[in-house]
């Protein structure tokens, strides 16, 4: 793979960490234009199997831009895009978790938490749309998404048996 | 009163984010709480609202700024790159075997990865229906709109994100100051 590629990688992540405010999950429908639409790296299919692979690993689901440096650029792409995923906002944290106790209170720091709460779950109902229309290409699949999110709403249900129920109905030939 | 625990060594701060990671699943907010506060009692349950507060008011991953954030009190630069290894290499381990079997086997269960997905998706429309929940008692309806407006512009109209926030977050900001 060539320098350009992995410099794009690490530039676009790098960038796009540091505006995921409310989360990792936020970022993901840059991350799919990035790479499905102004790059052509891969299929829009093959972007939302990453996403799902990255939500039934365990630990952060930010381990997706792992997946698509690899699917991209091999075992260094998924190196420099954790890296660059990861590195800003590690730098930011250690910076601000220094001086928070200075500004916690302060009228700004409560108006900016404000402010951005809304936008958080305007990026985060983005994401999920971004990915439902991705996985729902029949009126099945949307009916899937549909139980999945109306269970998800209203239980405290682990995902882990939502994940478990959509593998035996693929293992079943229900669908 | 909680008997609040001797700072951890490096290796114990390694080992329980390690232990986060691995049993996170679907929810690494509520597994980093038990940790920590529940059975290490590293923090009292005030002190982790507030570090949880600080690290939602960060970008990026939650629990990534809290490994670095939590790892700093505890051993500086050191421990903040222990607890964010803890964090960090068994899940990639986990990711790397993914992706090389994707990689190779990746087009063999079509229909497995396409259910996966669908319940992927579910699952983030319905915590984010969860999480908008209490826009909904804004009286003046301010933070309602500018989550919709916020859907609309990524989600549907695909603006690259630095566009749609550079003009959104300082208008949400801003009207948060004012009603302050």
């Amino acid at each position: 793979m060539s320098h350009g590629t992995l410099r794009t990688l690490a530039v676009n992540f790098a960038l796009m960490s540091l505006f995921a405010i409310g989360g990792g999950n936020s970022a993901v429908p840059e991350m799919q234009r990035l790479v499905v639409e102004v790059h052509h790296w891969m299929t829009d299919r093959q972007f939302t199997d990453l996403f799902a692979l990255a939500q039934v690993t365990p630990g952060p689901n930010m381990i997706i831009v792992t997946l698509i440096g690899y699917q991209v650029a091999g075992v260094l792409g998924a190196l420099v895009s954790t890296a660059a995923m990861c590195g800003p906002t590690c730098v930011l944290a250690f910076c601000i978790g220094g001086v928070w106790d200075r500004f916690k209170e302060a009228p700004w720091r409560i108006a900016v938490q404000a402010g951005l709460l809304p936008i958080s779950i305007g990026l985060i109902g983005a994401s999920g749309f971004v990915i439902a229309m991705g996985a729902a290409s029949n009126i099945a699949f949307g009916v899937l998404v549909l139980a999945a999110a109306f269970l998800s709403y209203v239980t405290r249900l682990n995902p882990a048996w939502m994940f478990g129920a959509a593998a035996l109905i693929g293992l079943t030939g229900l669908l | 009163m909680t008997q609040v625990a001797l700072p951890p060594s490096r290796l114990a701060l390694f080992a329980t984010f390690a232990q986060i990671a691995m049993f996170g699943f679907g929810g690494v907010l509520v597994w980093s709480r038990r940790m920590l506060v529940e059975e290490r009692k590293w923090l009292t349950p005030a002190e982790f609202n507030e570090a949880y507060a600080l690290c939602q008011f960060l970008p990026g991953p939650n629990v990534i700024n809290l490994s670095v954030v939590f790892g700093r009190r505890i051993a500086g630069v050191p421990g903040s790159l222990v607890a964010l290894a803890g964090l960090l290499v068994p899940p990639l381990i986990m990711v790397s075997i993914m992706a090389l079997l994707y990689a190779r086997f990746g087009e063999a269960a079509p229909m497995q990865h396409m259910l996966r997905a669908a319940a992927a998706a579910g699952l983030v429309l319905g915590t984010c229906a969860k999480m908008a929940r209490p826009l909904v008692k804004d009286r003046l309806r301010v933070a309602p709109v500018l989550a919709l407006a916020t859907f609309v512009l990524i989600a549907i109209l695909r603006w690259p994100l630095y566009l749609a926030l550079g003009l959104l977050v300082p208008l949400s900001v801003l009207i948060a100051w004012l009603r302050r």
